[in-house]
């Protein structure tokens, strides 16, 4: 059966091109677009692996991330960050919130892939 | 070097400037030349009648040759001198340099006033861009649709067979993100050209503030009687302010002002003067406000009512809202003041009023009686401490044998190094 991921992401063209290049790598992918009820989507789709952005409409993929290590059902679910911010600041607040990696906005396709691979296997 | 001994050396320069000759003004002042050569080479101190005898001969101020012209040139210059070691050296130096030249002293205060003007404005558009909502949304908007951009364009270079399908679509993709990403460019440019204060011309909403209040002494006789209306058309007739917060901030002051005139009229609190003096305290009883208020009206009078009066008001962060000097206390927005002014020992406190004689260390300071006293900011809550303001009045010290209590300006500039509250070295010796 194909490793599930959870891309939550509201760009649509992001969302298009990420979810082409994983499917092709043999990966069941899943999208969300806001943040309001995605505790209720990666609950409902127990991902393998989720990957999230951090500006998100309606709420913060770092309150998300927290929730998600909060819940002893998915705490350790490994979650890639994405964001439009390479802050040192930013990027500390998404290591302190559990992120398992972070990667900042414009990433390359392979690197994505090869995150999204090494965080399944780890 | 104290004061005294360089008067002489003014005293020549000033002589020699105008071309008249020792003997000349010997005669003219009715002294010996000799006596006038002593003074001149600083070996005889002068004061007193003699002093305005040679200022008038000479055409020019007494406190020119004395200290008064030159107080504020060489706290500038202390303050420009900073820490750094370079002018260390010649710090004790100081007060003959801005004696000798007055010209370059000036111009050296002016650069560094300049300097640290620029500071305050990197600091400020700094403090824009960082905390600008609509930049921050614009960058992540750009940096997205590049992401965007990036991801398809590398599919269709790295995807072997590509399916016309997918293709056409990812081609579609790169076709609206480049169209997203040249709009969002565009805007980006024009709001960071449209941006305010490209012309030098960025000063705090606190400084335009303070520049109107100031250049309107505090006092606005048409608010004294005037309605709501009054206030608008205050706002109408001015040209000072540019910044819209600094707008907001006057109309708050002056909306205050209107209740204050209304509990405390100006004729009420004039008779409340004749009957009891210049005494906040017992006017406060007389004419039955509190404290703030009576502080507020008393500060808005015209200097010829009951001659100068200062105010200062503080938020409990210790945030300056209001800004009075007074001619002897010197009170400056930017630096960090002293923790022994009464306004901040007064909030350890609340509701009761401090009042005390104060002297700061610099060379024009003069002691001045400062009343400090807390107000409580919004209603009183159940266990919920006050939200307290405080507000301290400055009034000038008549001549009294106590010796005042001894506070300082900032730290940085003060020379009394012996000083519990002291929170920084200063850049300044002791007896300087």
């Amino acid at each position: 059966m194909a490793r599930r991921v959870l891309l939550i992401e509201d760009e649509p063209n992001i969302i298009e091109a990420i979810s082409f290049i994983l499917s092709r790598d043999g990966w069941d992918v899943k999208s969300h677009s806001n943040g309001h009820d995605a505790m209720e989507i990666v609950r409902a789709r127990r991902p393998d692996v989720i990957i999230l952005d951090v500006m998100l409409p309606g709420r913060s993929g770092f309150d998300i991330l927290a929730d998600i290590r909060a819940d002893p059902d998915l705490g350790k679910v490994p979650v890639l960050m994405l964001t439009a911010r390479g802050q040192q600041k930013d990027r500390e607040m998404a290591e302190r919130a559990g992120a398992t990696h972070y990667m900042t906005k414009p990433f390359s396709n392979a690197e994505v892939l090869d995150v999204v691979r090494s965080l399944v296997g780890s | 070097m104290a004061e005294s001994t360089i008067t002489g050396t003014r005293i020549r320069e000033r002589r020699v400037e105008r071309g008249i000759k020792q003997t000349e003004l010997a005669a003219m002042v009715e002294i010996s030349p000799s006596y006038l050569n002593l003074i001149e080479h600083n070996r005889r101190r002068i004061g007193g009648t003699l002093l305005l005898r040679i200022a008038r001969a000479l055409k020019v101020e007494p406190q020119v040759l004395s200290h008064g012209a030159e107080a504020a040139l060489i706290g500038g210059l202390r303050e420009a001198a900073g820490d750094g070691s370079a002018a260390a050296a010649e710090r004790d130096r100081l007060e003959e340099f801005a004696g000798r030249f007055p010209g370059w002293a000036q111009t050296l205060v002016d650069s560094f006033r300049h300097g640290e003007e620029m500071e305050r404005m990197v600091q400020t558009l700094t403090d824009r861009l960082a905390h600008d909502p609509h930049l921050a949304e614009s960058i992540h908007e750009v940096l997205s649709v590049v992401a965007a951009i990036r991801s398809a364009a590398s599919i269709l270079v790295e995807t072997p067979e590509l399916e016309q399908k997918w293709q056409a679509r990812f081609h579609r993709n790169i076709d609206e993100d480049s169209k997203r990403l040249a709009d969002g460019a565009k805007s980006l440019v024009r709001y960071l050209d449209a941006t305010p204060g490209s012309e030098a011309d960025i000063r705090s909403p606190q400084d335009e503030l303070d520049q109107f209040l100031s250049e309107n002494q505090f006092n606005f006789a048409t608010l004294e009687t005037g309605g709501a209306e009054a206030v608008d058309a205050v706002l109408e007739a001015d040209t000072i302010l540019s910044l819209p917060t600094a707008r907001e901030l006057v109309r708050a002051f002056l909306e205050q002002y209107q209740r204050d005139a209304l509990r405390l009229p100006r004729a009420l609190l004039e008779q409340a003067l004749d009957r009891v003096g210049l005494d906040p305290l017992a006017i406060a009883e007389d004419v039955q406000q509190d404290l703030p208020c009576v502080f507020r009206r008393l500060a808005s009078l015209p200097a010829d009512v009951a001659g100068p009066i200062g105010l200062v008001v503080y938020d409990g962060s210790g945030a300056m809202l209001t800004r009075k000097p007074l001619d002897g206390f010197s009170v400056s927005r930017p630096s960090g003041a002293c923790p022994l002014w009464p306004i901040y020992r007064v909030l350890t406190q609340p509701g009761v009023p401090l009042r005390m004689r104060v002297l700061q260390p610099d060379r024009d300071a003069r002691p001045v009686t400062a009343l400090a006293v807390t107000e409580q900011i919004g209603p009183a809550r159940y266990n919920e401490p006050p939200l307290v303001r405080a507000y301290m009045l400055l009034l000038p010290e008549p001549e009294s044998e106590d010796a005042p209590s001894l506070v300082g300006t900032s730290c940085r500039i003060c020379p009394r190094q012996d000083c519990i509250a002291r929170r920084e070295p200063s850049v300044m010796q002791e007896g300087f």
